[in-house]
C-alpha cells in the first residue's frame, strides 16, 4: 500500500475552496450561494482532515467536527432565511435585497 | 490507495465544476451529494474513517435533505431554470474566474513547499473519540449550544 503525497490532498483542498467561491461571486440564486458556501466549507474540513493524517493526530478531525457543527447551523439558519426572503419577495434573486428597509 | 484517492479526486473536482454551472437546482444538489461522498471517500484513504462516515451521515445524508425539503417547499420549477440561464451569461464568469485562479495559483505555491509522506496507519475512532471526550469536552458542549441555537433560530425564521 503506497502512502498518499501530503501537498495532494492540499492542493485538492484548494481548488475545491476556489471552486466554491467562483460559485459565491458568479451565483444569484440565493439556495446556489448557499450551496456555494458549503462547498468551501468543505474544503476547509478537507484540509483539516489531511493535515490529522499528516501529523497522525485527532485534533485535525475534532476540528472537522466542530466545521461540521457549523455548516449544519448555518445551513438551517440560512435556508430560514430563504423561506423568509421568498415569502416576501416571490423570488430567490439576491440583487433584490440591496433595497432592504425593515 | 493511491488510485482510489485520484479517482475520488477526480470526481470531486468534475462534480463540483457541474454545481456551479447547473442551472436546475435539484440536478446541482444531487451533484454536489455525489462530490461529497467522492470526499468522503477521500477522508478514508487518507486513514480517517470516523470522519468519512461522518461526511456520508451528516453532509450528504442530513443537510442535503435539508437542501431538498426547502427546494420542494419553494417550488422553483420550470420558470427559474429560464431565469437562471438568463443569469448566467458568458462575461459574468470572467472577474470572479480570474480572481479565483490568482487566489488557487497563490494557494498551490505555498502547499507545493510542504512536501511530506503520509503515513498509512489512520487515526480512528478510538483516538478521535478519546480525544473529543479528554481535552475537547468543552468543546463539544459549545457545538451542542451552537446546533441548539441554530434550531431555535432555523425555527423562528421560517415560522410564518
Amino acid at each position: 500500500m503506497q502512502a498518499i503525497p501530503f501537498e495532494q490532498g492540499l492542493m485538492l483542498a484548494a481548488a475545491l475552496f476556489a471552486l466554491g467561491l467562483i460559485g459565491v461571486l458568479t451565483r444569484r440564486n440565493v439556495v446556489f450561494v448557499l450551496m456555494c458556501l458549503e462547498i468551501m466549507l468543505n474544503a476547509c474540513g478537507l484540509a483539516f482532515v489531511v493535515s490529522s493524517a499528516r501529523w497522525q493526530h485527532a485534533d485535525g478531525q475534532i476540528m472537522f467536527l466542530m466545521i461540521l457543527t457549523l455548516a449544519a447551523a448555518e445551513v438551517a439558519v440560512g435556508l430560514g432565511l430563504i423561506i423568509q426572503m421568498f415569502r416576501k419577495f416571490q423570488t430567490v434573486d439576491i440583487n433584490v435585497l440591496t433595497q432592504m428597509r425593515g | 490507495m493511491m488510485l482510489l484517492f485520484y479517482l475520488a479526486a477526480a470526481i470531486a473536482l468534475i462534480s463540483t465544476v457541474a454545481v456551479i454551472l447547473q442551472s436546475n437546482v435539484v440536478h446541482a444538489l444531487l451533484y454536489l451529494i455525489l462530490s461529497l461522498l467522492a470526499v468522503a471517500v477521500i477522508f478514508y484513504t487518507f486513514g480517517a474513517p470516523f470522519a468519512a462516515m461522518l461526511e456520508a451521515i451528516v453532509y450528504a445524508g442530513a443537510i442535503m435533505v435539508l437542501f431538498l425539503f426547502v427546494i420542494m417547499m419553494l417550488n422553483l420549477g420550470k420558470k427559474s431554470v429560464e431565469q437562471e440561464r438568463s443569469w448566467l451569461t458568458g462575461k459574468i464568469w470572467i472577474g470572479p474566474v480570474i480572481m479565483a485562479a490568482a487566489l488557487l495559483v497563490q494557494l498551490l505555491n505555498v502547499v507545493r513547499q510542504q512536501q511530506a509522506e503520509v503515513a498509512v496507519s489512520q487515526v480512528g475512532v478510538r483516538e478521535v473519540g478519546m480525544a473529543l471526550f479528554g481535552p475537547y469536552v468543552l468543546a463539544v458542549e459549545i457545538a451542542s449550544i451552537l446546533l441548539l441555537a441554530g434550531l431555535v433560530g432555523a425555527y423562528h425564521l421560517a415560522k410564518k
